[in-house]
């Protein structure tokens, strides 16, 4: 199957064609607020951001993925009647991934520090959840749907928690409140919820290392999401929310620890998921974690799914 | 001229939301024109209102305000092709938009409380909180509001979060004293985080979809709904000449057309303009005066913008809606958006002078445009093509009429 083989190969690349066709979409069906010139703006100041950063940064490679998948999402999330308030944004969103790391994992998931950022810095800036409205929804639910056959699983429990804790809260409410059925589906059959749960959320990059901590966070931004839209009356509860629970990953690594998450399937490409290689070098411990996969038995294949290999970026 | 304002539609409530920060000023004006002694409104307010909140507002402030954001029709006038090129016509804008104790002891066994009561204008007005929805349902039926049934279901979620109810009756003496024959809009000013307007009550049982114009009155920018979509009209067309004279019948159609595509289930944009000016204006903005009497509290009288900018941004919004399509209360937020956009649609007169040269192209132009012009029509507002053709007279070229196999031979 093309999606899996796909996913072998960088997952990624999946991600950059959804995204993309999700932009075009809403750009030639739902009337978004983006331009062509635009949407050229957004991507051009992002990768040479990338560029920029790593040289500065002393990185071999540039991660022109990151990077596209980054500048797309905030082409279909930020507005602003600035140009150069979008390219600010663009260069906020990446600098972030070089500048604000910790443990060597960057704290935020770029793009949602770019909007957060934006929004806080000026108020020229704003995200519209309504523009997808409900007719997209099945559309939407297609590209997602790809994203879980892409990550085989692994790295969904966020995207699985998350919406399972948010659609819980939300259907508690009405109940609670008395409200028919259809008001609660009406707030989940929200295109905004899905971009936001399987796309940004899971960033393997800045989600707790362990299942126990990734779930813990999914309930942990759920509820600050509720938090912010049911009793503080704002909108984009889940951007904020994200943002905000975000700076607790690393005391939630200190507590449930886990693998680190690393993207691309190694070069040689003789095995799919060669043990031991996939995770990010922690600095000091690359000849202890050199040891690893000749010192261990051969591990079943849903051992390794679960392990979290396989996965994607988040916006 | 046929006007293109909201006494189009029918049932067609207009609401102005004036809102910075948490502070929002709300004025409500309905249609209502059957007998007083019948008219009853229940609002779910957020909070406590203090009988100087409450006002009775100018139905012609409101009528200003839809007179400025209409839709409206620009004509424009062909030069004489055999001239020399000459600066374009200037655009002209062709005018447009168009009992006490026993109640209150009553009121307490079935949960009710009357929180406070005031004369203001032709209005009784009533502030209640409830503890379940049933004791105010037959509290409301038992005072003579007309509720429908299956309110009640409504009534308790906002009961749950809080709200208050704002219940309003016409006072027919005092009615009679001030000497108004129609109901002026009411205007309440609160303070809320909750930036939303309540529509799930004017639903129950309604027979068939109702129209909301919601004019939204900000400092910063345009007003969005963030629970539905919010689209904008069709805008900047060029349409058949014989649109001038059902300016109306068109505007209906077109919204109605736009609604059909959008499977009712989207919030248009209407017009969104900073209040300083307008370009062309179907009627002259609001002075600072009205404004203000509207519910603009922010503007300062020490610091008159100079020219421009008014700090005062509109956005109209109208939908057409039914409880199928938009189960939930609108939810709203203003956005950093100051980009100008209003619904207007552009009347290309051909040359009317005599010709007095050849002028071919200019002569095969013309069918073309009119073809065109006519398929935009039918588009836009679903009307048949034959219809439009029909209407734009026999002034259609031959050529437009021919079918495409008949141009193959005898060009």
């Amino acid at each position: 199957m093309i999606l899996e083989r796909l996913a072998r190969h960088d997952p990624r690349l999946y991600q950059i064609g959804a995204l993309a066709s999700l932009l075009l979409y809403g750009m030639a069906f739902l009337g978004f607020d983006v331009s062509p010139a635009r949407v050229v703006l957004l991507i051009g100041a992002a990768l040479a951001v990338q560029l920029a950063c790593s040289r500065l940064f002393g990185f071999r490679s540039v991660e022109v993925r990151s990077a596209l998948i980054s500048a797309l999402s905030l082409c279909l999330l930020l507005r602003t009647n600035s140009a150069l308030l979008a390219a600010v944004a663009a260069f906020v969103t990446i600098a972030s991934k070089f500048v604000l790391r910790w443990n060597g994992k960057h704290v935020f998931n770029p793009t949602n520090f770019g909007l957060v950022a934006m929004m806080l810095l000026t108020d020229r800036v704003w995200v519209s959840p309504g523009q997808w409205g409900s007719a997209s929804f099945f559309a939407f639910s297609i590209a997602c749907a790809g994203i879980l056959v892409v990550r085989r699983a692994a790295r969904s429990d966020v995207t699985l928690a998350f919406l399972g804790f948010y659609a819980l809260l939300v259907l508690a409410r009405s109940l609670a409140l008395g409200e028919p059925l259809v008001i609660p589906l009406h707030r989940l059959e929200s295109g905004a919820l899905l971009l936001f749960s399987f796309f940004m959320i899971s960033d393997p990059k800045t989600t707790p290392d362990s299942r126990a901590g990734r779930i813990l966070f999914a309930l942990l931004v759920a509820g600050g999401a509720a938090f912010v839209q049911l009793r503080l009356f704002r909108t984009n509860g889940l951007i904020w929310s994200l943002a905000a629970l975000s700076l607790f990953v690393p005391v939630i690594d200190l507590v449930l620890r886990g693998r680190r998450y690393r993207w691309e399937a190694p070069a040689d490409g003789a095995l799919p998921f060669p043990k031991g290689v996939r995770h990010e070098a922690i600095p000091g411990c690359s000849a202890a974690r050199a040891r690893v996969p000749a010192s261990l038995p051969p591990r079943a294949p849903v051992l390794r799914v679960l392990r979290g290999e396989g996965g994607h970026e988040a916006l | 001229m046929a006007k293109a304002d909201t006494k189009l539609f029918n049932r067609a409530s207009q609401v102005v939301l004036v809102r910075n920060e948490d502070r929002t000023v709300l004025t409500m004006a309905n249609d209502f024109r059957g007998d007083p002694t019948e008219f009853a409104i229940v609002i779910p307010v957020p909070t406590f209102l203090t009988k100087e909140q409450i006002h009775v507002g100018d139905r012609a402030l409101i009528d200003h305000l839809d007179a400025y954001s209409a839709p409206r029709l620009v004509e424009y006038f062909d030069p004489d092709p055999c001239a020399r090129p000459m600066p374009l016509a200037a655009p002209k804008a062709a005018g447009v938009a168009a009992e006490s104790a026993m109640l209150e002891s009553r009121a307490r066994s079935l949960g009710v409380t009357v929180e406070a009561r005031y004369t203001v204008g032709e209005y009784d007005i009533l502030i209640l909180s409830a503890k379940e929805s049933a004791g105010l349902e037959t509290w409301l039926r038992g005072n003579g509001y007309r509720i429908p049934p299956g309110a009640a279901r409504v009534l308790e979620s906002y009961i749950k979060q809080n709200l208050r109810f704002f219940v309003a009756k016409v006072n027919l003496k005092e009615q009679a004293r001030l000497g108004f024959s129609f109901l002026r809009p009411i205007q309440v000013a609160y303070e809320s985080k909750k930036f939303m307007l309540p529509i799930r009550l004017g639903m129950v049982n309604a027979d068939g979809p109702q129209e909301l114009f919601l004019y939204a009155l900000t400092r910063r920018g345009r007003v969005e709904t963030t629970n539905y979509r919010t689209v904008k009209l069709p805008s900047d067309v060029e349409i058949p000449l014989f649109v001038k004279e059902k300016f109306a019948d068109f505007y209906r159609a077109l919204f109605s057309e736009q609604v059909r595509r959008e499977a009712m289930s989207a919030v248009f944009l209407e017009y969104a303009w900073d209040m300083g000016w307008c370009d062309p204006c179907a009627a002259e903005p609001l002075s600072r005066e009205e404004l203000r009497r509207l519910g603009v509290f922010w503007l300062d009288d020490s610091n008159p913008a100079a020219g421009g900018g008014q700090e005062v941004f509109l956005s109209r919004l109208h939908m057409r809606y039914d409880g199928r399509h938009f189960p939930e209360d609108l939810v709203l937020q203003e956005t950093a958006d100051r980009t100008n956009f209003q619904g207007r649609y552009i009347l290309q007169h051909a040359y009317a002078g005599t010709l007095t040269c050849e002028a071919n192209e200019y002569r095969e132009e013309l069918g073309r445009r009119r073809d065109r012009d006519a398929k935009t029509l039918s588009s836009l507002t679903g009307w048949k093509i034959e219809d439009v053709r029909r209407n734009m007279g026999v002034a259609l070229s031959p050529a437009a009429n021919r079918k495409w196999y008949e141009k193959l031979r005898n060009r």
